[in-house]
């Protein structure tokens, strides 16, 4: 079965579970995501479903005429957030339905694409964990990369080489999270252990890819 | 995330009864122990000398001496398998964290003045 949904993180708690244990939970607040549009391999050249999400819980103020229109013919209110994802051509979904926590109720496992948290411009120890050099004996080689090639050849550094710059703020998939508990009055899930980003940050989440049972 | 809602979320796993014990007091915990597949109740005698966190976060701390060596433990304060928590004695103190127990030997180790009765009087 595939199913995904649009949501935010709100934080981290702890719950018991049936055997009485202490279980972390991340809670995320996700949908209801309405269906904007269903494409058809007919018409489209391929089957998938288009959702939207709207973080603030209401339509953003400003909307131009072209989403207005596009959300108004699935009959639903302009979102600020889209996401599409592809399906088999058999499915039940309809334009104007809207997807929420209640489907993920008998849901085991799912994965959870979020963004991670921006570290901003770091050196190699932190980004690729380098081990760096001696501190004293004057050494004068602490933090550094070391050398960064050979000689005449290749006559280049190459490609992929691991290099300070740019850290953290990409997109990361966490994969086969178990669902503790649904609270569909306020649109709440929560999931085992943590994920990636900060506390309300966009994420969305999906029936696991990966899982080993048969669904 | 704002307070009420974590506190919405989390309120049904709270346990009733459990803001009466404090830090010095001495404390019978009675804990739930699984064998196989039979329950039984284990008995954790000595002083709580810690109460830390909030929420369903929080955990105490008791210590006891056991044969001569100090052994703690550290219990979540709403656990389930925590069947009751008996206070033996009430006590006085000056810490809210009385890891000052841990450098001391032999009978100073368990030693916390004692709330006395009429102090009690007068409260109520």
């Amino acid at each position: 079965m595939k199913l995904e949904l649009l949501g935010k993180k709100l934080g981290m708690s702890q719950v018991y579970d049936e055997d009485n244990n202490l279980v972390p939970v991340t809670i995320i607040e996700a949908g209801p995501c309405p269906v904007l549009q269903v494409k058809t391999v007919e018409t489209d050249g391929y089957a998938s479903v288009q959702i939207g999400y709207n973080p603030k819980g209401k339509s953003p103020n400003k909307v131009n005429r072209a989403t207005k229109g596009h959300a108004a013919k699935a009959n639903a209110e302009p979102q600020q957030i889209s996401k599409e994802f592809r399906l088999p051509t058999d499915h039940q979904f309809e334009a104007g339905n809207s997807i929420t926590v209640t489907d993920f109720a008998d849901i085991s496992m799912v994965d959870v694409v979020s963004t991670t948290k921006g570290k901003g411009f770091q050196g190699v120890v932190k980004r690729w964990n380098f081990g760096g050099g001696p501190a004293s004996h004057g050494s004068m080689f602490h933090r550094r990369g070391g050398s960064y090639g050979l000689c005449q050849w290749p006559g280049r550094v190459f490609k992929n080489k691991k290099m300070p710059g740019h850290m953290g703020d990409v997109q990361r998939t966490t994969q086969n999270l178990k669902v503790v508990k649904t609270i569909p009055e306020k649109n709440l899930i929560l999931i085992k252990g943590s994920i990636p980003g900060h506390k309300g940050g966009i994420l969305s989440i999906r029936v696991a890819k990966k899982l080993k049972t048969s669904k | 995330m704002n307070e009420q809602l974590l506190n919405e979320i989390t309120s049904e796993y709270l346990q009733e009864g459990r803001d009466a014990f404090k830090v010095g007091d001495g404390v019978k915990v009675h804990v739930r122990v699984r064998e196989g597949d039979k329950e039984r109740i284990q008995l954790f005698a000595g002083i709580v000398i810690a109460r830390k966190g909030s929420g369903v976060h929080e955990t105490f701390t008791v210590r006891r001496i056991a044969s001569g060596v100090g052994v703690e433990r550290v219990f979540p304060v709403h656990s389930p398998l925590i069947e009751k928590v008996e206070i033996d004695r009430e006590s006085v103190t000056m810490r809210s964290r009385m890891y000052y127990l841990r450098d001391r030997i032999g009978k100073e180790a368990t030693k916390v003045k004692e709330k006395r009765i009429f102090e009690k009087k007068r409260k109520s």
